[in-house]
């Protein structure tokens, strides 16, 4: 089957996947398999065989462009990259270690930070005059688990996800960080901003990431007694079958979905 | 156990009262007896002045505060995870529910999120963005005047609750004509909104203006020059520019410290860099520069509504994407807003093709590709933030709400210690915590 108007689609086919939507290019995070998540053998749709591989916007080449960006295709982005590496260079530290890669999607720009480094270059955004983000809109924690079979992103199952704001320059930028499953420690970041005091106490009571260095790391939503991290993919939502109009309708998680 | 409310019960940490009103002498009497002279008192989080299930831990030393904590989680719902499970359009039923005196900031700031995942910020149709902003407007006014209603309230002054929610209710009736529902709208959708303004709107909005055009200076005539209300706001609840920047406050209490730092103005989205208002600011640092900057602010959303009423011409309210808008506009049946039977008819009877798309889009949902966004609106209470990312599904893999009242809520230690016990409940009210969007 070839679709000579959408080649992606056509390339999609090759192997018996289903369309991939952007590229294949990318940072594959996992795959899913099947389409109505039924994977204990009763699915009898037709469609158990399906493989669909995840990938997460992949590393950007310069010119990373940006906000009034030349013809040169030369922008903010590559503004704000060559201040944050030349700081750390100044610091003796190399931007190829602290720096695991840079992504810019949908507008935005990402610096993937090696979770040692994170305080360092928290301190170097707030601090240098050319960066200057002074307002941290806290931490955003993501799980990407993997299963037995699907390995693929094994050792960087916990994302610590910060965004920060500056004022004087009027720019936004995200870090991301990552932690095994095995060992989710992150460097907390709350010296630096303050304000992410509640919101590290938040991300750890959800994904259990513990900020080292945080004053007082306890759960702020659930009760202290609370066992498991809820926001964790592998901790289930929970919830009783209610019966609607005569039907036992399963609780949400138990319900069929579309993977 | 048949002691009196006030005699104490000894434990490890010490000697606890319960104090059950009327008793407060008796409790102080024995206080000064006792050899410890720290005084800790849970303030909540039931209490008539916390604006919801807050907790207020406060040591005090006489009427002193040296120490202020805050509990919270307790108003927890677990909205972020649901979401999960849900479609993306059915997650603009859960966040309408988070900061619930806001709703129609949650369902932009969502939405926005989605269609910045999507790449579709662009083909949004100018009527439904238009039509946000003014609900946006509206909203801003409905929560100010709640702030301040029960502001005035905590301090003793029952007309401006009266007065503030009197107004609101104008609001609300708005909301309900528009929407069908008084709160928890969702009625702004990935792609555009559930349906077009009923008839009658237009004008029922214009009429609003021109009654609250005359009710705002109400509130300047009882408050603003009121010596009781000055005197009680002044110079409470400071936080000044490296303070705020420090704990993360953004809002009102940002430019109350000078700094005019407004997403509308910084950030434009939905268009805001096309309207004209201002960024009104303070440089009192406290309470009463905060109640100002409200009602400065409640006369510039009445302009921008205005010239949105202006602007409104007719057109779709939903991107024209047949994968992404719902399928059918929504009508009001007798057993409430559904599906229209029109639509129901079409594609039961006449069309088959049209019922499997209904039936994948309804049950399926549409797929949006991998990758992560942010988008903020400047809510009421400050920035509102939300990070989404998809994994390529059909719902949302992780979706992360930075609420402004739960950031800003950490700033009340630094406005509260070494203050009067009596002023924690001004700083607060100045703060505008509302537990719904700070527990999520």
């Amino acid at each position: 089957m070839s679709d000579p108007k959408n080649p992606e689609r056509d390339q999609g086919n090759h192997n018996g996947n289903v369309p991939v939507q952007r590229d294949d290019t990318g940072e594959v995070i996992g795959t899913r398999r099947g389409m109505f998540g039924a994977n204990n053998g009763g699915d009898t749709s037709g469609y158990g065989g399906l493989v669909r591989t995840v990938r997460l916007p992949g590393a950007a080449q310069r010119p990373y462009g940006g906000p009034r960006g030349d013809e040169g295709g030369y922008g903010e982005f590559d503004e704000i990259a060559d201040e944050l590496e030349g700081a750390l260079e100044e610091q003796g530290l190399v931007p190829g270690n602290v720096i695991s890669k840079t992504v810019v999607d949908r507008g935005e720009l990402t610096f993937h930070i090696e979770r040692e480094y994170l305080p360092a270059v928290a301190r170097i955004l707030r601090d240098d005059p050319a960066l200057r983000f002074e307002l941290c809109l806290g931490v955003s924690g993501a799980h990407f688990p993997g299963t037995p079979s699907d390995t693929t992103n094994a050792g960087r199952e916990l994302h610590a996800v910060y965004h920060l704001r500056s004022l004087t320059h009027n720019r936004l930028i995200r870090l991301e960080v990552s932690a095994p499953d095995a060992d989710p420690h992150v460097p907390s970041i709350v010296s630096v901003y303050p304000t992410n005091d509640w919101h590290e106490r938040e991300t750890y009571d959800f994904f259990g990431i513990v900020f080292d260095g945080h004053p007082a790391l306890t759960r702020i939503m659930m009760p202290d007694d609370w066992q498991g991290f809820p926001q964790r993919k592998d901790y289930p939502l929970g919830g009783i079958p209610v019966e609607y109009k005569g039907a036992q309708i399963p609780a949400p998680d138990q319900r069929r979905s579309y993977s | 156990m048949t002691t009196s409310p006030a005699s104490p019960r000894e434990t490890t940490e010490g000697a606890v009262y319960t104090v059950t009103g009327g008793d407060w002498d008796e409790v102080a009497a024995r206080a000064v007896t006792s050899d410890d002279e720290r005084i800790i008192v849970n303030m909540g989080p039931q209490h008539p002045s916390t604006h919801g299930v807050l907790r207020l831990i406060l040591e005090i030393d006489g009427e002193t505060v040296t120490e202020a904590r805050c509990g919270i989680g307790y108003l927890h719902t677990g909205i972020e995870k649901n979401l999960e499970y849900r479609t993306w359009t059915q997650g603009t039923t859960f966040v309408t529910r988070m900061d619930y005196l806001t709703p129609f900031f949650n369902e932009t700031a969502y939405c926005l999120a989605v269609e910045k995942l999507l790449g579709i910020t662009d083909q949004v149709p100018d009527r439904a963005t238009l039509i946000r902003v003014m609900l946006m407007e509206l909203n801003r006014l409905s929560s100010h005047l709640v702030c301040i209603a029960t502001g005035g309230m905590e301090l003793g002054a029952t007309t401006i609750m009266i007065y503030g929610f009197r107004d609101r209710e104008l609001i609300l009736d708005i909301y309900e004509l528009i929407t069908g529902l008084r709160m928890n709208h969702a009625y702004i959708r990935p792609g555009g909104l559930a349906q077009d303004l009923p008839p009658g709107a237009v004008d029922q909005v214009r009429a609003f203006v021109k009654k609250m055009r005359k009710n705002l200076p109400e509130y300047d005539k009882l408050a603003t020059g009121n010596p009781v209300f000055k005197g009680r706001m002044e110079g409470i609840g400071y936080l000044d520019l490296a303070g705020c920047l420090a704990t993360g406050a953004t809002g009102p209490i940002l430019r109350s410290a000078g700094l005019p730092h407004d997403l509308r103005k910084t950030q434009p989205y939905c268009g805001y860099e096309t309207y004209d208002f201002e960024v009104p600011t303070a440089d009192t640092c406290d309470a009463y520069g905060r109640f100002l900057i409200r009602l400065e602010e409640m006369r510039q959303s009445l302009r921008i509504v205005e010239q949105c009423l202006d602007r409104l011409e007719p057109g779709p309210v939903m991107v024209e994407d047949k994968k992404i808008a719902w399928p059918a506009q929504l009508a009001l049946g007798p057993d409430g807003l559904g599906n229209s039977l029109d639509h129901i008819k079409k594609i039961m009877g006449t069309s088959m093709e049209a019922l499997i798309h209904h039936f994948k889009l309804v049950t399926e949902g549409f797929r949006v590709p991998p990758g992560q966004a942010y988008s903020a609106v400047e809510s009421p209470k400050g920035e509102l933030g939300v990070h989404a990312v998809s994994d390529g599904g059909t719902r949302p893999y992780r979706v992360h709400f930075r609420d402004p009242s739960f950031t800003n809520l950490q700033a009340m230690a630094a406005m509260c210690e070494g203050g009067q016990v009596a002023d924690v409940i001004v700083a607060v009210a100045s703060i505008d915590p509302v537990m719904g969007g700070v527990d999520r």
